[in-house]
């Protein structure tokens, strides 16, 4: 039995926090929230420097080919410190994608240049409300072009390139299109978490290269949507954490009545729960880490599991912070609407918990069928 | 990452299965019925018989040196033994308590020759152990404990009453706690004994669940006497004592129980809502896969404190986690079963409600999980101070000696 990451990853893990301690204090945060830029490159380049975009890159195209527990290890201490930059939408999204699907040549084109840092790129699924649906996908390709809105695009004001979900005569297909083509116009969108950049884009006959083969595009997004639950997970595990640590230091600190309010047995109660939501989403996430890495049949009813519980612990870990702190955790000031920002977010990133429950549902109904 | 035994674990694993299947059969896993009922005399004949056979073969007290009859083994054998043990059908719990929480106490305290006369025979299953600490007013605060020890020439004379005393009126031993000086704060005026459970002095009454059956007991001391020779630590030291008891009861292994998310599964897809089957129901397919991502999140915590363990590290109060969840979901499970039936959701007739009414038997017996072994409350606390950090409460208690606290009508 060895549940437990790789002495190389907790290195690894250690290097990343004293290297996010430094490089991402909460005022880098507040930088992006407060619309001062759409992400933080300084962060980004630095983050590209350490080799983290091409994490698990195979080294054939520049990457570092550590594989994907160290990637998950990265995404944790990025979710903990809130990292203002376009890593998901890069690197689980729009990196994946063209490992999943790309051809040979596509790989050598892109993938090089986004270990470097060099080209931000994201995912053009979501067109207004709704869960991940193929029906729910309007964008029309034909004739190498494609036509559509899409809404939120994730780092979609900063993207260069996009890997857009739309229909073509085969069915749902994938396509690259580069954003800075004729044809595409872009407008920020303001979000219940401004650290994040998200856009409208609106495609009208922009330019579009096929990415992977006709008539599996759908099977393709729901692949690349499981792996990026993991890394997600992940992110959100860290953000609970944080949240969690943040509302204890708190709870110790702070006096009323004479004594710590820490002391209060429903301060106790409450951050009791917050600590076994996180170390249920922790286990979990260690497990989808696991199928992530291993490629296991395992895989999609992890994910979506590990999404499950790490969404729930983000959101109560980020909340409940809140309510320890009081009257001071309503300011602005105080960092705690930073990480209940990002809770809400996260959870509705990849679709909602309703999409993710029936995810989970669905699996354990194939797997009994079986 | 990897779920596979190391080669040592693994050669012992194949050693627990070579013994276990030509001495046991292998479970079937069935929805037949799984009333939660009382240990009778013939089910304790059984246990001892299977406990001796273990003894024998050195699968009883992996963990405890060789002197005692142990293997001298590690915590991760016996875990393993548990995991294996599981798989069979055979009698347990009757020992939990004595071999878990008693003989190691025992261990700790008493003297050569009584550790001679009585840890061979508990570990053989020839004799049961009880512990004797809860009383009608020192529930979650057992150290408010009355039983009253006087001392007299070379005796203690005890009266008094226990409660919640699981196995008590098929034990022969208990391990007993009394409050030895009132007159000094509380924790300090308590002093342990090993007791006969057969001595003049000692009644057993069974206790009348809600849920119909009688796991535990009362127990009535009346003049009991104790040699001192049965003392535990000095007088005033019980509550060491104590800890080191309770101390083992964290280390038992959770137990699973019936209705799982599996047969909350095969529930809803027998039961029909609205004209469709249940499971095809959002609000159903949202609540099955809360208690998946809960289930699996303890399995893998588990597994992540397994590791700790197979690398030597003792488990910490993170062992809380479990028992908190899982109490909380089983009634939860059981009571969300009953909500698919609808009219017919409280009918207990095993012949006419699905699953033999397994979800009804549990909505009855599940309130005591949240209360046994230490309240939802009381982990929690447990998890806010030891885990987290958090301060302790204020304690009216402290400073003040145990006759002169207020002590309420209930």
């Amino acid at each position: 039995m060895n549940f437990d990451f790789s002495d190389d990853s907790k290195l690894l893990r250690e290097q990343a926090q004293r290297f996010l301690r430094e490089q991402c204090p909460p005022k880098t945060v507040r930088h992006v929230l407060e619309g001062h830029a759409p992400y933080s490159p300084d962060l980004w380049r630095a983050m590209a420097g350490m080799g983290w975009l091409g994490a698990a890159v195979p080294e054939r195209y520049d990457g570092a080919g550590l594989g994907y527990e160290a990637l998950c290890v990265l995404a944790e201490e990025l979710g903990r410190v809130l990292a203002p930059v376009p890593f998901a939408s890069t690197v689980y999204l729009a990196a994946e994608a063209i490992l999943a699907a790309g051809s040979e040549a596509q790989k050598r084109e892109y993938l090089p240049r986004i270990v470097r840092g060099e080209l931000i790129a994201t995912l053009a699924l979501a067109e207004g409300a709704g869960e991940p649906r193929e029906a729910g996908v309007r964008a029309r390709l034909s004739d190498g072009r494609v036509t559509g809105s899409k809404w939120p695009v994730p780092d979609g004001s900063i993207a260069q390139l996009a890997v857009v979900v739309a229909q073509d005569a085969t069915g749902l297909a994938l396509a690259l299109v580069d954003l800075t083509a004729p044809g595409v116009i872009r407008a920020v969108l303001p979000m219940v978490d401004p650290s994040r950049d998200h856009a409208k884009i609106e495609f009208d006959n922009a330019p579009a290269t096929p990415l992977g083969a006709p008539g599996q595009g759908w099977e393709t997004v729901r692949r690349l949507l499981d792996r990026a639950a993991v890394l997600t997970a992940f992110e959100q595990v860290g953000g609970a954490g944080a949240s969690l640590e943040m509302a204890t230091a708190y709870a110790k600190e702070r006096f009323a009545f004479g004594r710590p309010i820490g002391s209060f047995q429903a301060i106790k109660h409450k951050l009791a729960d917050v600590y076994v939501a996180t170390e249920l989403a922790r286990s979990n996430a260690y497990y989808a880490a696991w199928a992530l890495s291993a490629d296991a049949a395992e895989l999609p009813l992890a994910a979506a599991t590990a999404r499950v519980s790490a969404t729930d612990a983000f959101f109560v870990a980020a909340k409940e912070n809140i309510q320890v702190h009081g009257g001071a955790g309503f300011t602005w000031d105080y960092d705690c609407h930073l990480f209940y920002r990002r809770a809400k977010l996260l959870a509705l990133s990849l679709g909602s918990q309703r999409y993710w429950k029936d995810r989970v549902v669905a699996e354990l109904e194939t797997r009994n069928a079986a | 990452m990897d779920f596979d035994d190391t080669p040592e674990e693994a050669a012992f694993r194949a050693e627990a299965r070579a013994f276990l299947g030509s001495h046991a059969t292998r479970k079937q896993r069935s929805s037949g019925a799984l009333r939660y009922g009382d240990t009778d005399a013939a089910e304790v004949e059984r246990a001892k018989a299977w406990q001796a056979k273990k003894a024998d073969a050195g699968f009883a007290g992996i963990t405890w040196q060789k002197a005692w009859g142990g293997r001298g083994g590690t915590q991760m054998q016996q875990i393993i033994w548990n995991q294996e043990e599981a798989e069979y059908e055979v009698p347990h719990n009757v020992f939990l308590i004595g071999l878990g929480m008693c003989i190691p106490t025992m261990i700790a305290y008493a003297g050569a020759e009584q550790l001679q006369r009585y840890v061979r025979p508990a570990l053989r299953g020839e004799e049961i152990w009880c512990q004797l600490f809860s009383e009608p007013a020192a529930g979650s605060d057992v150290a408010g404990l009355r039983t009253r020890a006087e001392k007299r020439g070379d005796e203690w004379v005890i009266n008094g009453q226990k409660i919640w005393t699981s196995g008590a009126h098929y034990s022969d031993y208990g391990l007993l706690l009394t409050r030895s000086d009132p007159g000094v704060q509380k924790h300090a005026g308590l002093t342990a004994f090993f007791i006969d459970m057969r001595a003049p002095g000692v009644e057993v009454r069974p206790i009348h669940q809600m849920s119909g059956a009688s796991n535990f007991n009362e127990v009535f001391f009346t003049d009991l006497r104790v040699p001192d020779s049965q003392r535990l630590g000095t007088p005033g030291q019980g509550w060491k004592v104590a800890i080191t008891t309770l101390m083992n009861e964290r280390l038992a292994v959770g137990e699973i129980r019936r209705p799982d998310l599996q047969d909350l599964i095969e529930l809803a897809r027998s039961v029909e809502l609205d004209g469709r089957p249940a499971i095809a129901d959002p609000s159903v397919r949202g609540r099955i896969a809360d208690w998946h991502a809960k289930s699996q999140g303890l399995t893998y915590t588990r597994l992540r404190i397994l590791t700790a363990l197979s690398r030597g590290t003792t488990p910490g109060p993170e062992n809380s986690i479990a028992k908190v969840v899982n109490a909380a979901k089983l009634q939860d499970i059981a009571s969300f079963g009953m909500d698919l039936l609808g009219m017919a959701g409280g009918v207990m007739d095993p012949e006419l409600v699905p699953m033999h009414a397994m979800f009804q038997d549990a909505l009855l017996s599940s309130p005591s999980h949240r209360i046994a072994g230490g309240t939802d409350e009381i982990l929690r606390n447990i998890i806010a101070e030891r885990v987290l950090g958090l301060p302790g409460d204020v304690r009216v208690d402290k400073d003040v000696a145990f006759n002169q606290l207020p002590s309420g009508s209930r």
